[in-house]
């Protein structure tokens, strides 16, 4: 029979508070990723331009495509940034994130950095590992041994699976090079 | 029945424990990552690509496959018992799969969900197995202005029935085009767009881009809602399953209603998310007891987990035959496919029968492997919710990190994977969609390559996209297309007032 009864709950403690103050509005970064990609239109049209963009005798020249492709992008690029400037809509006054959704997103995307910045050094392994534990315990908070742990057995299991059964190649570092991989 | 002995061929191809276990592998894998909230089908097919890569090609594609189908399947779990749906598709199987969770009939809901989507697939897998073969020799006799032509109906279609802003469709798809020329130039072999950037001559990895717009983006989304849940657990008992079943035939005209909606939309791109509104709206219009829809109806999930999976699938149709993927997902898909060297196409159905028949009769098997996976094992992957997100986060960071790398070994592209996180990331909050990056990315340099074959072939006259009748017809409508919200705007003013003038 089915058991609806049980319920499932998972908390969280440490959620963004929904009356954080709002670093940015909608409308200033859609109208900043306008201006973004205007400029990126430029760039590439400029680009594009020095590369050849018309026909020779063997048909269009390399640049041919992407300058009017870049055409196109500054051209919607120039529409969203007026609409963007213009829009009446309440939603654009909104919050693009919050205080606190920022620093939730960052918790992200600068360990995810880092571990990208390790890796060049110390090598894909030793740096998940260092990455879940410090992830799990850091942030998640999450008990110590639990966080070695899970690390532990998930890179080790990373390492049979490229290095055994895959036969991938993945950015080794110091310690793999001292055990002799 | 040509197709039919092909059929039976690629079942014999499949039919080793190696494929099946791969099967059961990637149907887990995906149910897994389709439970976890924010993650859906693009996502998880993004995230576990890189595993196949040291696959042969047919065990890779059947493993990938089965992903799509479990990320498909796991969605309507947390649809149904956390009232989260993992993907825009799966809003409407909200609407009566949470009602019925809280009346206690979440198993008979799930249920439900799992045997629709199993019908719908089953419905736009046999459309593939008819259709795509002659499509394909159908298409085998285009050109480069015929090919450039469906590219250009492709790219308007998604323009002109996108949900999204125009303007911010038209960057997301014009973006991807020109992303995919960085690089050498592949009829000139100049150099263009690289600035004197080492790492860009190599040009800009589809797949890097995808897991970083798919993969790194929705983790820093996920992190920024709040992720408490509260749900319902369910175990489903055979008994509750043979009930659900006995009742279907009574629910056949919404079924077949349904699965025809979901395979007509889901060949034309973007279509699967329009497919289950419009599979449930259209229960609800045909039924005699409109009010009870919302409170927990049966037929108010199977019709929108029918549409939404038929249209999933039949997605891949224009991708096999055409080498056009209709949605994201096959986009991907069709990414993974050029990584071994298989170009999708119509020249596939002829070059690699063994390979194409195989992953057709994958999509039959992996159906109904998948089918019985899920309704075992539901309590399992409910469970998996209760893992906390803190843990499963690095995880996808360091998966999408080896994937990234995997591909060309390059330390380069994990900072282009993290860019286009965070790329990722601004556009969705700004709506910008992606499926059309995605698409363009990965249809961009054949595009140009098309345009550029026909434009040398019609001596620079771009009259060459109306020189004989099929490709004319196709170039003009993918004009009507990209230019259809004007032109239904005009026609229904127009009505209106031969309308008003009569009276």
């Amino acid at each position: 029979m089915a058991n609806s009864d049980k319920e499932i709950v998972v908390e969280d403690p440490t959620a963004p508070g929904a009356d954080s103050p709002a670093v940015v509005s909608n409308r200033v970064v859609d109208a900043a990723v306008m201006i973004l990609l205007l400029g990126l239109a430029v760039l590439l049209g400029y680009d594009n331009y020095r590369t050849g963009m018309s026909w020779e005798d063997t048909g269009p020249q390399a640049g041919y495509m992407p300058f009017y492709l870049s055409v196109i992008l500054a051209g919607a690029a120039l529409y969203g940034l007026v609409t963007a400037l213009s829009s009446r809509d309440a939603a654009a006054t909104d919050a693009f994130v919050t205080r606190a959704q920022l620093s939730r997103v960052m918790q992200v995307l600068v360990p995810t950095v880092l571990f990208v910045l390790m890796t060049a050094w110390l090598g894909i392994y030793i740096s998940s590992f260092l990455l879940i534990v410090g992830f799990m315990w850091g942030i998640g908070r999450i008990a110590i041994w639990k966080s070695v742990l899970t690390a532990l057995l998930l890179t080790a299991a990373l390492f049979v699976t490229f290095q055994y059964a895959f036969d991938v190649i993945m950015p080794k570092g110091p310690l793999e090079a001292a055990l002799g991989y | 029945m040509e197709a039919f002995s092909l059929l039976l061929h690629g079942f014999s191809v499949l039919l080793t424990w190696k494929t099946l276990v791969l099967m059961m592998v990637g149907l887990l894998l995906g149910v897994f990552v389709g439970v976890l909230p924010g993650l859906g089908g693009p996502n998880g097919v993004a995230i576990l690509l890189p595993l196949t890569f040291t696959m042969d090609p047919t065990s890779a594609i059947v493993m990938l496959s089965c992903i799509y189908w479990g990320s498909l399947f796991g969605g309507a779990i947390t649809s149904i018992l956390f009232n989260i749906p993992g993907e825009a598709w799966s809003v409407a199987t909200t609407f009566d799969g949470y009602p019925m969770a809280q009346q206690g009939k979440a198993a008979e809901a799930l249920t439900a969900a799992f045997t629709s989507s199993f019908i719908g697939s089953l419905f736009a897998v046999m459309l593939i197995t008819f259709l795509a073969p002659s499509i394909a020799s159908f298409a085998l006799k285009f050109g480069p202005p015929e090919f450039f032509a469906v590219y250009l109906l492709t790219f308007c279609s998604f323009v002109g029935l996108g949900r999204e802003d125009k303007h911010k469709t038209i960057i997301s798809m014009v973006l991807g085009l020109l992303l995919a020329g960085v690089g050498m130039d592949t009829v000139s072999g100049s150099l263009r767009m690289t600035f004197g950037f080492e790492d860009l001559l190599r040009g800009i990895s589809f797949l890097v881009a995808v897991i970083g717009l798919f993969g790194i983006s929705e983790i820093l989304l996920t992190m920024e809602e709040r992720l408490a849940l509260r749900g319902h657990a369910a175990r489903i008992s055979l008994r509750v399953v043979w009930n659900v079943w006995k009742e279907l035939p009574r629910y056949w005209a919404t079924l077949l209603r349904s699965s025809m909606i979901g395979t007509w939309l889901g060949v034309t791109p973007g279509g699967a998310i329009a497919a289950s509104f419009m599979g449930y709206n259209l229960a609800k219009r045909f039924s005699n007891d409109k009010e009870s829809f919302g409170k927990g109806r049966i037929e108010g999930v199977f019709a929108p987990e029918t549409a939404a999976h038929a249209s999933g699938t039949a997605a891949l149709l224009p991708m096999l035959a055409l080498g056009i993927p209709g949605s994201g997902t096959a986009a991907i898909l069709l990414g993974g496919l050029m990584v071994w060297g298989l170009n999708p196409g119509p020249l596939l159905f002829v070059e690699h029968k063994d390979f194409v028949w195989g992953l057709i009769a994958s999509m039959y098997l992996g159906n109904v492997v998948g089918l019985f996976i899920v309704l075992s094992t539901v309590p399992i992957f409910a469970a998996i919710l209760r893992v906390p997100f803190a843990a499963i986060a690095p995880m996808i960071v360091v998966s999408c990190a080896i994937g990234a790398y995997a591909i060309q070994n390059a330390m380069f592209d994990l900072w282009l994977m993290v860019l286009f996180g965070v790329v990722g990331y601004v556009f969705k909050k700004v709506g910008i969609p992606l499926a059309p990056f995605a698409l363009a990315l990965v249809l961009g340099n054949r595009a140009e390559d098309a345009f550029r074959l026909s434009m040398i072939g019609g001596q620079g006259d771009l009259g060459v996209f109306w020189s004989n009748g099929l490709v004319g017809t196709i170039t003009t409508l993918a004009i009507v297309l990209l230019f259809w919200p004007l032109i239904e705007k005009v026609w229904t003013q127009a009505t209106r007032r031969l309308s008003s003038a009569k009276a």
